[in-house]
């Protein structure tokens, strides 16, 4: 079985928010572009389970959708373990318009499972996975923080609201992942940077699909009130306020 | 501007989830003067069926006789057939587990654009548009709906329930949907016994990596009962296996927005910031006078949290005995 796993390309996690002047698209100067959180999870888990040879696991490609800038991160993927890359050349739109675009990287190769994060950091849009499987019309498991094979059989752990659940799904599926997935993210060691420069880098065109949503502008949250400090020695005016001020006691 | 609300019922009752997702479909509809039909799927007697009315539905759709085991495409199937039903133009869901799984595919299926995980009523309605968060809840954006449908997912916890009253009619709901043909098998089930859903808590208790030892817990766990509320932790702490995955609340993992939240020992990263800033009222106590943790509490001290913790609960017993 081969592997895609989709790579969203995020800005760091500790990247200070800032947007353009006119409130209407992110400032991205000086941002630090990494893979997005849950996507590093996938690709680690998809290595653990390519280097155990007794699963039915020949290849693990990694793919995104974006602009000749967004390589870097898709290199790193590489580094971290993945056989190949495919980026298609487009600019992301929307949720719809980028799903459109794995779907059919996914449906042009032979892949049996598609794995994706549970949400892009930067937008939040909790999306593409679902889309993907729904455009292909195939099944897909949400929340999984397990995945392992038993003989040829595909079986996923997903959280429910409330407890877990073990679910076969026979392949081709999309698996939307979350934490749990795999412990910790790999880190690539120098000789798969060495490595990843010789992989296989394809680059593809974008098909033809729609926009379902835009953004018009984006604001900052209302800043604060500053904390009230309450003496250690006077944990009794703390249990006060919280009872006669904030009133949540 | 008529409404479809999907309720979820857990063993055949319905939670404040499902009311707080009523009650927001109520205020949409109200734009444009609309009505709200809620669907249940799943085993839920008419009785629980009807206390949706209280919060602004007129109409329940009961598709009962459903395998209540989520199958992604037996679910989408059964919605996308209830919004052709009652013709609505915009469907509601929470922006939990089940709504993320089923979400993104009737997106698909209505050809209906998402916006995930919305916290307030849309802006207008003639083009929808409605604000969410982005960056983790670094900031907000104005999403513009494009297509003639819609879905808006509703963040937990963000949205008044309004009991607004009204008659309801319930209705036996046959969606037409092959259940047998579930692409997907569920082989076992284990489900949390009794202890409240983080999710679900209005007070959480959370201690980092300052609480020293997983062996120090004792007193979280003793003031979430003492203010029957949940208990919760950083990341570092479920990595040290401290404390269960489950707890863990950040960027990384649940997000939560209770009416309380407490952090002892918790330096107030930004990803851990990120599952908790949308609560209510944060307090935290804290030995680093300058932890960031202090620019997003509403109040703190600081000080040790083991020395604290005890005070604290005993003073909290005091005052609730008075
Ligand atoms: C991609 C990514 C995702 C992440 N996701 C998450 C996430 O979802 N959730 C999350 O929590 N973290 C997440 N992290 C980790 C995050 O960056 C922080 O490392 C983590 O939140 C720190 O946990 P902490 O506050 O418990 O520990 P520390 O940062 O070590 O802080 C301990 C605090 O305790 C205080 N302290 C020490 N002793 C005492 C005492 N006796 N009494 C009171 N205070 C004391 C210290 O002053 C300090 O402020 C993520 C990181 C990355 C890179
Ligand atoms: N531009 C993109 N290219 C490749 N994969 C993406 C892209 N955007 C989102 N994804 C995938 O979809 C998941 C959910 O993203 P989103 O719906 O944007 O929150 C991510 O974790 C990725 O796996």
């Amino acid at each position: 079985m081969r592997i895609l796993v989709c790579i969203s390309n995020v800005p760091d996690t500790t990247t200070k928010v800032k947007f353009s002047t006119d409130h209407a698209t992110f400032d991205d100067s000086g941002v630090q572009w990494i893979i997005n959180p849950w996507d590093e999870l996938a690709l680690t888990r998809a290595m653990e389970l390519k280097e155990d040879a007794s699963n039915p696991l020949s290849n693990v490609t990694v793919v995104t959708v974006g602009p000749a800038t967004v390589e870097p991160t898709l290199r790193k993927a590489l580094a971290i373990g993945a056989d190949d890359a495919i980026r298609v050349d487009a600019v992301s739109a929307d949720a719809h318009y980028v799903a459109a675009q794995l779907a059919a990287v996914a449906g042009s190769g032979d892949f049996g499972m598609i794995l994706c994060g549970i949400e892009s950091s930067d937008y939040n849009g909790s999306a593409v996975g679902g889309m993907i499987s729904e455009i292909m019309g195939i099944p897909s498991v949400s929340a999984v923080s397990g995945l392992k094979f038993e003989g040829e059989e595909v079986l996923l752990t997903r959280d429910i609201d409330g407890g877990k659940e073990e679910v076969s799904v026979p392949a081709p599926f999309v698996g939307v992942v979350q934490k749990g997935i795999a412990k910790e993210p790999r880190i690539a060691a120098m000789r798969g940077i060495m490595m990843a420069r010789k992989k296989p880098l394809q680059v593809v065109p974008a098909v033809d699909a729609e926009s379902f949503t835009g953004y018009q502008a984006f604001a900052m949250p209302e800043p604060k009130a500053p904390c009230k400090m309450v003496d250690a020695d006077n944990v009794k005016e703390l249990v006060n306020l919280l009872q006669n001020e904030a009133k949540v006691l | 501007m008529s409404v479809l609300v999907y309720t979820e019922n857990w063993d055949g009752k319905f939670k404040k989830l499902s009311y707080e997702l009523v009650s927001y479909a109520k205020s949409v509809a109200g734009m444009a003067g609309g009505d709200v039909t809620a669907l249940s799927i799943g085993t839920v007697d008419q009785d629980e069926l009807s206390t949706l009315g209280t919060y602004g539905a007129s109409l329940v759709l009961s598709a009962d006789g459903t395998p209540s085991g989520l199958d992604n495409q037996v679910y989408t199937g059964i919605i996308a057939a209830a919004m052709e039903k009652c013709g609505a133009k915009v469907l509601v869901m929470a922006h939990n587990n089940t709504g993320k799984a089923l979400a993104p595919r009737l997106s698909v299926r209505l050809k209906a654009g998402l916006a995930a995980g919305v916290t307030a009523v849309p802006e207008s309605s003639g083009p929808l548009v409605v604000s969410k968060k982005v960056f983790s809840g670094k900031a907000f954006g104005k999403v513009e709906i494009l297509t003639e449908k819609a879905i808006l997912t509703l963040s937990q916890n963000s949205f008044e329930i309004n009991e607004t009253g009204g008659s309801v009619t319930v209705e036996s709901f046959d969606s037409g949907v092959d259940v047998v043909a579930a692409g997907t098998t569920i082989k076992d089930v284990q489900k949390q016994e009794g202890k409240l859903l983080l999710t679900d808590a209005d007070v959480v208790i959370s201690g980092g990596r300052g609480m020293k030892s997983g062996d120090n817990w004792a007193p979280i766990e003793e003031l979430a009962t003492v203010l029957k509320g949940a208990t919760a932790c950083s990341r570092p702490v479920s990595d040290e296996g401290w404390r269960p995955h489950e707890e863990h609340t950040g960027q990384t993992g649940k997000i939560i927005a209770p009416n309380l939240y407490m952090a002892f020992g918790i330096s107030g990263a930004i990803q851990h910031l990120a599952g908790v800033s949308s609560s209510k009222c944060i307090v935290a106590v804290n030995t680093d006078k300058d932890a960031p943790i202090f620019e997003s509490a509403d109040y703190g001290i600081v000080g040790d949290a083991l020395k604290v913790l005890p005070e604290l609960i005993s003073e909290i017993k005091a005052a609730k005995a008075q």
